[in-house]
């Protein structure tokens, strides 16, 4: 089990508000990710749920208990930290049967858990080595496999990945997702790539300067953005806004469109531009082009759509996929 | 090609190093060469080859007890070291895992106290001294020694405690230890290091320190700085028995340093390398 739900969450540091209020319900088993830009307070809102920062105001309940006062040991969760924070002086063996120690389990019962923990993790080989000796890969699988062993109700990931490799970085959020399938037990996976936010959520909260800006499924914040925040932040590359007079025929003063649902042409279209810079990914290209009265806007074509610095094309934006925003920058439907 | 030429420069920065470590080195194997002489030798000018004579060591012995100064030595200087690490590990503990506006200003402050010149405090320590009868006692000595270190004794376990994260304290508050089982399990472990290297370094500034334990003792409490500055007096200069001195002096401190070297160097050039 491990329903959280927070109430009117408020953090301060002296006069600086950092979380002005936050209402939020994480079912059990879920996959949470908090997800926005650095300095959003996505951080401090797990570190409030961990119980590493006290509350301002407002309640924390886990499973029905309110743990707001509770020390972090006692709220039943598990963290892994971006620095992995291991034990350099024990052995990976040690690191992660530490909790256990703690918590007074019997030796036969730590031995079994930690072998168990170490063979779903591909960690049998090195269970006698130091984290010093460890790649960054093994390292934060050593600091899952401690959070694991404790059972807890709810796991917390505090940016994991971010100090491994691009190509690791893959393979170990593929390792986090199948790791959740397997527990089923609830995760918060805190984060400022929103490609790990999409991959991996099954739902996504989106903060902005210690607002929820919205929740919901991947696809929701993709098809559906409330608000230009959500609109510009989900999405690789960002969707392109279109003000003003080009605007008009949508009846909005802003409107946006990703880069996939534009339409390219070499003859004919709503808009004429003049290519910028085309990066070929092989699969994609992507283009800027510099639009006459609107400015830059990317556009997603196929790999074999050839062009080059300083060609003419024709742009045709998906009526149907046109999100509109009023004066406020809400969506407006 | 580019092999030779780094084998080549091996070869030169080798001998560079061997040239410095010579030259830095060579007081300390000149004053044993010359313990080792006659005193006419010794005063009759530069020579490497003694005549590889213990005269001047039974001389030192017979004329002076050393086992004294040694033992005062030895008091003062570990005795002042742990009183130093009693009063500033809790002290940059607290600056290094609660740091406030002002820490680095107070670390400034103590460490501007090493800037002054010691001859500028004497007359008013030597009074204190005088009038509270701590002169010529390894108490007062020691008292003396624990202050006059301490500023570098807090900046080094300072600096050392700011190399633990403080995410690994976190995480061991949420794997379920208490504040002892965090102190027993986690901090400790992660500090002796650090803690040992400057204990070590401080020993070795205490064993060697040589103002204040030339002027504030005359024989009760006289360490081996002023066993050696003895052979220096109204009897004349014996350069031969001032160097045996000397050598049975330093003779402690060089063994103890060659045995703890790797950690002597990690504690000195910690922060430095990571």
């Amino acid at each position: 089990m491990g329903k959280i739900i927070l109430k009117k969450v408020n953090k301060s540091f002296g006069a600086t508000q950092v979380i002005p209020g936050i209402d939020l319900t994480i079912e059990d088993g879920e996959f949470v990710v908090f997800v926005g830009p650095s300095g959003c307070g996505k951080s401090t809102l797990l570190r409030l749920i961990a119980g590493l920062e006290d509350t301002s105001s407002g309640t924390i309940e886990i499973d029905g208990k309110d743990v707001t006062a509770a020390a972090p040991a006692k709220r039943g969760l598990a963290m892994v930290f971006q620095s992995y924070a291991l034990y350099p002086h024990m052995s990976v063996r040690n690191n992660i049967a530490f909790p256990l120690k703690m918590a007074k389990v019997s030796p036969d019962v730590i031995e079994k858990k930690v072998t168990e923990a170490a063979r779903v993790l591909n960690l049998t080989n090195y269970l006698e080595r130091r984290p010093g000796q460890l790649s960054g890969g093994q390292r934060q699988r050593v600091a899952i496999g401690r959070a694991i062993v404790r059972e807890p109700s709810a796991f917390l990931f505090d940016e994991p990945l971010s100090n491994l490799d691009a190509a690791l970085r893959g393979t170990m959020r593929l390792e986090i997702s199948e790791l959740h399938q397997q527990l089923k037990t609830t995760m918060i996976y805190v984060t400022h790539d929103q490609v790990e936010a999409m991959t991996m959520a099954d739902k996504i909260v989106v903060l902005n300067a210690g607002n929820i800006e919205q929740v919901g499924s991947p696809l929701d914040l993709y098809n559906k953005p409330d608000n230009l925040f959500v609109a510009g932040f989900i999405g690789s590359p960002r969707m392109n806004f279109v003000k003003g007079e080009a605007a008009g025929p949508w009846h909005a003063p802003t409107i946006g469109i990703r880069p996939e649902h534009i339409r390219l042409s070499k003859e004919s279209g709503t808009w004429k531009g003049i290519v910028g810079v085309a990066e070929h990914l092989g699969s994609d290209t992507f283009l800027h082009v510099n639009v006459e009265g609107i400015g830059m806007l990317t556009v997603r074509a196929g790999g074999d759509f050839i062009v080059s610095h300083g060609d003419t094309v024709f742009l045709t934006p998906d009526d149907a996929r046109i999100h509109r925003f009023d004066e406020n920058g809400k969506a407006a439907r | 090609m580019a092999r030779a030429v780094s084998t080549r420069h091996k070869v030169v920065a080798t001998t560079a190093a061997w040239i410095v470590a010579l030259i830095i080195f060579f007081p300390i194997l000149y004053t044993i060469i010359t313990s080792l002489k006659t005193e006419p030798e010794a005063i009759k000018g530069f020579n490497l080859i003694p005549s590889f004579t213990l005269e001047s060591y039974v001389t030192v012995h017979t004329q002076r007890d050393y086992f004294k100064p040694f033992m005062n030595s030895v008091v003062i200087s570990v005795g002042s070291t742990l009183l130093a690490l009693l009063v500033a590990i809790p002290a940059a503990w607290s600056m290094a895992f609660s740091p406030t506006r002002r820490t680095k200003d107070i670390l400034m402050w103590m460490l501007s106290t090493k800037m002054m010149p010691a001859v500028a405090v004497l007359v008013p320590i030597y009074l204190i001294f005088r009038d509270t009868g701590l002169l010529d006692t390894r108490f007062g000595l020691t008292i003396m020694l624990t202050l006059i270190n301490l500023p570098i004794v807090v900046w080094m376990l300072y600096t050392y405690f700011r190399e633990i994260p403080g995410e690994i304290l976190e995480a061991a508050r949420m794997d379920g230890a208490g504040l002892l089982q965090e102190i027993v399990h986690v901090l400790t472990p992660m500090a002796v290091p650090g803690i040992a290297s400057t204990l070590l370094l401080n020993i070795i500034l205490a064993w060697n320190e040589s103002f204040w334990t030339i002027r504030l003792t005359t024989t009760n409490a006289a360490p081996l700085t002023a066993f050696i500055a003895s052979f220096s007096s109204p009897q004349g200069l014996f350069w031969a028995k001032l160097s045996a001195a000397s050598t049975l002096a330093i003779a402690p401190i060089l063994i103890m340093g060659w045995f703890s070297q790797k950690q002597l160097v990690r504690g000195l050039t910690f922060g430095a390398v990571k």
